[in-house]
């Protein structure tokens, strides 16, 4: 795709008027109101990459009236724009950034959350701390070169000056930490980083006070600074993480169109649907509430709620799923259960009682620290204990254990864990995997079983055209110009299929449950279904391939001019992917809910040994959970709303970006590329961050070995100890960058990736926008 | 000796003036968008951030 060309989508938006960023009360209501007049809207804009991109989009959306100001967000893929509601319409706003080339995307309304303010505190705290260690640095490199007396009170008090309040504003969040988890009766590693911090603080007031030589306040100081790198990062990862996942399309409905008894419509909220309601849905949307069609026939697509690959037929009398996809034609659905109790919600419950596994587990930072502080506490009161009975002296001793706890501060232990998941989360979200948490890569390097879904995670989710087996590139090409200007995903493939965006110049309409027909100056066009295409004759001349599930034809006046054969396919490098998952040792297994015969041809195609097809989103669960029951760690990879229990019941679980909102928000890792090597990759990746880690809990071990009898032993002065702990801290973050490099999954450069990807998203199920 | 009375407020007062400027540009929304900067260096029409981000915070 060239740069800032309107891609293929733009003829198929033709096709899809009502999506939630047409509508005018959905994208108000996801707007902030600024107080005077004017309201902001935050939307996606998931392909902007450039200088031209920024300033299409600024300028189309600046050439408005209504509009006050608005700016893009290259790197969170955001636009921000502030308008005037009373001088146009806020559809006008998407339509333009649509107009100009650009896919958008409404997100949710903007919340300043809790976490955002959090990092932006902690990123003062780091700015305050770092001006403090490197000036309180300067005075204590010059004591220890060789001030004198006089001199060195001096600048033992000008690093008290900086020190105190410094460590006053930066330490909160250990401070507070700490305390935290002492009111509950435990100890966790800022119980001792908060205690070294405070106690070598204050001890080097006291000397100061007393115009003693060695103080402390640099070890103090620099110490936050290094802390608060490590916490800052963990952060940075989390909100990209969260950001990234935002920006994936929102797929569960917003509002609902009510069609009252006299025949009007309304637009209202999804929680006040009633049971016995009408509801309009068109073609292109998702239904709401669990319910029966009443009017209309259409086609439906369920992959995303059972599992089953291709799209159903609906006629009145057919019973909805929530989630489920209506393809083609509009219909009206009357609802039968409130939102609360339908498909989704129930699934929603099935998760929560699933979470089992997970909460149970204890992060491997804190077992350590379990065993750490009370240690490292042991140790200081020994030395103190020690000293003061042996020597007598109880201001030596005072001083004595003070150092073992600054010496023994857990700065590298600290930095052990969030070092080695920062490197790795970058490393994965270039490869286009957002890890939720750290946590998350802890349990998916303990993984030892990988369960796949069928459709949608070994599959596509959406068919694509295998082969035009009837008929030549002329029918093909007229094929794609109609299959542009449908919804179904049928169409979508055979647009993509047929190359080029032009769509068909004359008259169209859809006929619901067959098929696209087109009128021009000569005669009729129809692509469809092969009865209604009158294809049954042409079909016993040409044969199609066997691994075809269904094929669409193109006839004209009447007669049958070509035949497309369709298959839900597998993603690019399953099969590679499956392979080097056995060949790594994993256990693969494949859970459906489609049916037997289906599941069982895609896993003899994939090599998947333990199979099992026609599976209720409550037998995945029990699938998994008597698999953990032999001892079994669990990854679930997996993307419908039928997934979403198992993906929590897991000990750790992935889902592709196309999932349903509720699978992604349950899974851990989300994989934005259509490859599905991303699951051999992040396991691979989580074992040697599960290496790095322990590697570094040695290493901090080793240095403890050393530096405590040391401090013990009253050797260690504000040198040594300065040295020490810049040493350890380094040492452990460098080795942590260890796993920037090697996976091969990760650095084999694909020359294709680009274009795959690109695609994958244009035939992916959702109305593209 | 007498020099350090004058370095030393001099030194910590150009720290601080650094530290006070970070918290600006951070305050003032600079780093929020560290990819579009580096690409809209090369846009010729870029006015400044403009007045209307403040209204924006």
């Amino acid at each position: 795709m060239s740069c800032c060309a309107p891609g293929v989508e733009a003829g198929a938006a033709l096709a899809l008027q009502n999506t939630p960023e047409a509508d005018d009360d959905t994208l108000l209501a996801a707007a902030r109101d600024l107080g005077d007049g004017t309201c902001q809207l935050e939307l996606g804009v998931p392909d902007v990459h450039c200088a031209t991109c920024i300033r299409t989009i600024e300028q189309g959306l600046g050439g408005l009236d209504m509009v006050e100001h608005a700016r893009v967000n290259l790197s969170t893929k955001r636009v921000r724009v502030t308008f005037d509601p009373k001088k146009g319409a806020p559809s006008k706003l998407t339509a333009t950034v649509r107009q100009s080339g650009h896919r958008v995307m409404l997100l949710d309304a903007i919340v300043e959350d809790e976490d955002a303010k959090k990092l932006s505190h902690l990123v003062r705290a780091l700015a305050v701390s770092g001006f403090a260690a490197g000036n309180i640095m300067l005075f204590s490199v010059s004591v220890w070169a060789g001030a004198d007396a006089a001199t060195r009170d001096l600048f033992h008090w000008v690093s008290a000056l900086i020190a105190i309040p410094a460590v006053g504003y930066s330490g909160q969040v250990f401070f507070r930490s700490a305390i935290g988890a002492l009111r509950h009766g435990r100890l966790n590693m800022d119980v001792p980083i908060a205690l070294a911090v405070l106690l070598s603080l204050i001890m080097s007031v006291f000397e100061t006070a007393r115009g003693a030589e060695n103080t402390y306040f640099d070890a103090s100081i620099t110490l936050l600074f290094f802390l608060l790198i490590g916490r800052t990062l963990d952060h940075m990862m989390r909100e990209k993480a969260r950001g990234a996942v935002k920006n994936l399309a929102q797929m569960a409905p917003r509002r609902a169109v009510l069609v009252k008894g006299d025949g009007t419509r309304e637009a209202i909220a999804i929680a006040d649907i009633e049971p016995g309601m009408e509801l309009a849905i068109t073609a292109g949307q998702r239904v709401p509430v669990d319910g029966e069609v009443k009017t209309g026939v259409s086609e439906a697509d369920v992959s995303l709620v059972t599992g089953e690959a291709a799209p159903e037929t609906i006629k009145p009398g057919s019973e909805l799923l929530s989630g489920t996809l209506v393809l083609t034609g509009a219909i009206t659905l009357v609802a039968k259960q409130r939102a609360e109790q339908s498909f989704l919600a129930r699934m929603i419950e099935l998760m929560e009682a699933a979470e089992g596994s997970r909460a149970g587990y204890r992060r491997i930072a804190d077992r350590a620290a379990e065993i750490y502080a009370p240690a490292v506490h042991l140790l200081a009161l020994i030395a103190f204990l020690g000293w003061g009975f042996i020597s007598g002296d109880w201001h030596l001793a005072t001083i004595i254990a003070i150092a073992v706890l600054i010496i023994t501060c857990p700065c590298a232990l600290a930095l052990a864990v969030p070092m080695v998941h920062i490197v790795a989360a970058g490393r994965l979200f270039e490869a286009g995997i957002v890890m939720k948490d750290g946590a998350a890569l802890e349990r998916m390097g303990e993984a030892g079983h990988v369960v796949f879904d069928k459709t949608g995670t070994l599959t596509q989710g959406a068919p694509s055209v295998t082969e035009q087996f009837f008929g030549d590139a002329a029918a093909l090409s007229m094929a794609g110009k109609l299959a542009r200007l449908s919804a179904h995903p049928f169409s979508k493939a055979l647009g993509i299929f047929a190359l080029g965006d032009d769509v068909f110049a004359g008259e169209t309409h859809e006929v619901a449950g067959q098929g696209i027909e087109g009128k021009d100056e000569d005669g009729i066009w129809r692509l469809g279904k092969k009865e209604w295409c009158n294809g049954a004759e042409a079909a016993t001349q040409a044969p199609r391939n066997a691994m075809a599930q269904s094929e669409v034809w193109l006839s004209y006046n009447g007669n049958p001019v070509a035949a497309f054969a369709l298959a839900d396919a597998p993603r690019p490098d399953a099969r590679i992917a499956i392979e080097a998952l056995v060949a790594a040792g994993y256990e693969v297994s494949l859970l459906s809910g489609d049916r037997i015969g289906a599941v069982e041809k895609l896993a003899a195609e994939l090599g998947i040994k333990n199979v099992r097809g026609e599976m209720t989103p409550a037998d995945k669960v029990a699938h998994i959970q008597a698999l953990q029951a032999e001892g079994e760690n669990v990854l679930m990879v997996g993307d419908g709303i039928n997934d979403a229990p198992a993906l929590r019941a897991a000990n750790v679980s992935m889902a592709p970006a196309s999932a349903a909102d509720v699978g992604r928000s349950a899974a851990d890792f989300i994989f934005t590329r259509n490859s599905l090597t991303a699951v051999p990759a992040t396991l691979e990746l989580a074992r040697k961050a599960d290496k790095g880690v322990r590697e570094n809990f040695a290493l901090a071990l080793v240095y403890n070995i050393v530096a405590v009898p040391l401090a013990m032993a009253g050797f260690v002065t504000p040198l040594i100890a300065a040295l020490a702990m810049s040493t350890s801290s380094v040492l452990v973050t460098v080795n942590a960058l260890k796993l920037r490099f090697g996976n091969p999954w990760l650095t084999k450069r694909r020359p294709t990736s680009r274009a795959s990807s690109s695609r994958a998203e244009i035939s992916h199920p959702e109305p593209a926008q | 000796m007498s020099g350090l009375l004058a370095l030393i407020p001099i030194a910590l007062f150009l720290g601080a003036l650094g530290l006070v400027a970070f918290l600006w540009s951070l305050r003032s929304g600079q780093y929020e968008d560290m990819e579009g900067a580096a690409h809209r260096i090369l846009d010729d029409d870029e006015g400044p951030i403009s007045e209307e981000k403040q209204k924006s915070e």
